[in-house]
């Protein structure tokens, strides 16, 4: 028995990836999406089917924006897209071979083409406390209402910056939680330099008057809202009891059980760092992103990205490139000609376009902090997995320790079970500043197979597997 | 701690550390571990200090459980079933206990 092969293995059921499944099975292509939950809709539009169907009360909190999503994944049980629900990818290899597991079973599937739509993670927030219980990102938060229909029981303190935040903070307002604050480490001087922007934002006024009404709304229920705070801290010793911040010339300490901390998305890096594909630093919102080319082509030639994994531009810019992709994949494997292209890619890169311009003045307004990206203080863990903290690593620069990787032989940090996802962009950043050098030049962690854990159980039940295809095979070594 | 706005449903009943704790049907066992729970979902194997979810995607790894025997499950992946045995982990898993 021979690996599953589809024209197109897309991985991902997030906006970009249903998108862009729908796109090639219209153009008929065989399309398979391998996506780790088992319902589609990525985190942004996490359980929409379950919440439409079955919890209307949760619909009206979550807003018209998550309602939307129902409409783009309902029609994925009834086409022809093969859908592995609830696999987990541990690998990719550049030749188009992916390798999953249902939990229960490794299995290889093969793609002439390959299109990672793994979308973004929240930025992590290493503040002296953050590993406390009671800590969790404010898209923790949403996830548990879009999943649960939970809110934390007691008063929360959302701190950070970011669309999302206030997204998160006006939805936790309708659903009736009690918000002991909201603290935003946006100042003025980000405004001022965001401003010079306004005028392209404009093209995309829905969103600038959707930020406003949310801001009115989270004011009129009377939450308390303090702007351009820092030093922020989480205080408690077994668990959250309250946030410390400075704003101007005040100290506050405010009570809360629940801590969301939230500074912007970044791409999630580990499938295409994993692929060795070349990955450039956005210096303005300091992360890393894959180098793609016409519509999420890669250096590679069987492998596609699109969406925020590629660079963070949001769920609806990360449909339409989602069918741009796709077009692009079917354009490349002759199943439409480059006229036809153009024809059926026009309305995707109009819709593309609106959406990415607002970006631009979001990026300049909502950059994280120079003490979030570097924590000062020598005690704040940094490695959650390894307990590493950011007084540590500086130590390792100061002995000789010159990028990530070298790193983990002094300290295992970005060796725990989280693989570097919580730590890696603070490590370079420490690094870089310790060296007096630049992100860009310091680098990353190498990434290796297995991309998630799987039991060795799993792997001895491999279902298939080409004799020709063999574990460690050469774009996935060291 | 965690409170679901409704208490429509479907109930299911798991153990957690031995306990009858009654979740909802779709629920991620995380969230229903912590609707159960105040504090720690368990502690680290460096230096045993106490930890809980911190993302509920998928990438933080804080939400490590042991689900129906098999140790270092993501707990926020993982949605509950009836009769599922939830244990919180104390420092590294053990490895006795892994199936």
């Amino acid at each position: 028995m021979s690996a599953a092969e589809f024209d197109m293995v897309i991985v991902g059921a997030g906006p970009a990836g249903i998108a862009a499944a729908h796109e090639a099975v219209n153009v008929g292509l065989t399309v398979c999406v391998v996506d780790e939950q088992d319902a589609p809709g990525g985190q942004i539009y996490r359980d929409v089917e379950r919440v439409a169907m079955e919890r209307a009360h949760d619909l009206d909190v979550l807003g018209a924006d998550y309602k939307y999503g129902f409409g783009l994944v309902d029609g994925l049980h009834a086409s022809k897209v093969k859908h592995f629900a609830g696999h987990t990818v541990w690998q990719i290899e550049r030749d188009g071979t992916v390798w999953c597991s249902d939990g229960n079973k490794a299995k290889c599937i093969k793609g002439r083409r390959v299109m990672l739509a793994t979308g973004a993670m929240e930025r992590p927030v290493p503040v002296p406390g953050w590993t406390l219980p009671g800590v969790m990102t404010a898209g923790a938060a949403q996830i548990l209402m879009k999943s649960a229909g939970m809110v934390p029981s007691g008063p929360i303190a959302i701190c950070g910056s970011g669309p999302l935040l206030l997204l998160i903070a006006d939805q936790l307002v309708r659903a009736g939680a009690n918000i002991a604050v909201l603290a935003e480490t946006t100042t003025f001087a980000d405004y001022v330099r965001a401003a010079p922007h306004l005028l392209r934002a404009l093209k995309a006024f829905d969103y600038l008057q959707k930020g406003m009404a949310m801001r009115r709304r989270i004011k009129a229920a009377g939450v308390k809202i303090v702007s351009g705070i820092s030093a922020l801290e989480v205080v408690g010793s077994e668990k959250a009891e309250g946030v410390s911040f400075k704003a101007g010339a005040k100290t506050h300490r405010i009570d809360a059980s629940t801590v969301l901390l939230h500074q912007g998305v970044v791409p999630n890096t580990q499938a295409t760092r994993q692929l060795r594909l070349e990955h450039l630093w956005h210096a303005q919102q300091h992360y890393w992103y894959p180098k793609t080319g016409r519509h999420g082509s890669t250096e590679a030639a069987a492998i596609y990205i699109a969406g925020d994994g590629a660079g963070i531009n949001g769920a609806r810019a990360a449909e339409a490139a989602g069918r741009l992709t796709a077009l692009e994949v079917a354009c490349s494997l002759d199943a439409i000609s480059r006229e036809n292209f153009d024809l059926k890619a026009a309305p995707w890169q109009s819709e593309l376009d609106h959406h990415q311009a607002v970006r631009p003045l979001l990026d300049a307004m909502f950059r994280p902090p120079a003490e979030i990206l570097n924590p000062p203080n020598d005690s704040t863990i940094v490695c959650r997995c390894e307990e590493v903290t950011a007084g540590d690593i500086r130590e390792a620069a100061r002995l000789g320790a010159p990028g990530p990787n070298q790193l983990k032989a002094f300290l295992r940090a970005g060796m725990g079970p989280c693989q570097g996802r919580m730590c890696g962009l603070t490590v370079t950043e420490v690094l870089a500043a310790a060296h007096g050098t630049s992100p860009a030049q310091i680098g990353a962690y190498r990434i290796r197979p297995p991309l998630k854990p799987l039991s060795l159980a799993e792997l001895a039940d491999m279902e298939a597997g080409d004799s020709d295809v063999t574990l460690g095979s050469p774009s996935s070594g060291p | 701690m965690l409170k679901r706005r409704h208490n429509d449903g479907k109930v299911v009943t798991i153990t957690v550390d031995g306990e009858t704790v009654e979740a909802r049907a779709g629920e991620s066992v995380a969230a229903a571990v912590l609707a159960h729970t105040e504090g720690a979902t368990r502690t680290t194997p460096v230096s045993g200090a106490p930890r809980a979810p911190y993302c509920m995607m998928g990438v933080c790894f804080e939400c490590l459980m042991e689900i129906d025997g098999q140790p270092n499950r993501q707990g926020c992946m993982v949605r509950v079933t009836d009769g599922m045995s939830v244990r919180r982990q104390q420092g590294a898993r053990d490895m006795e206990t892994s199936s």
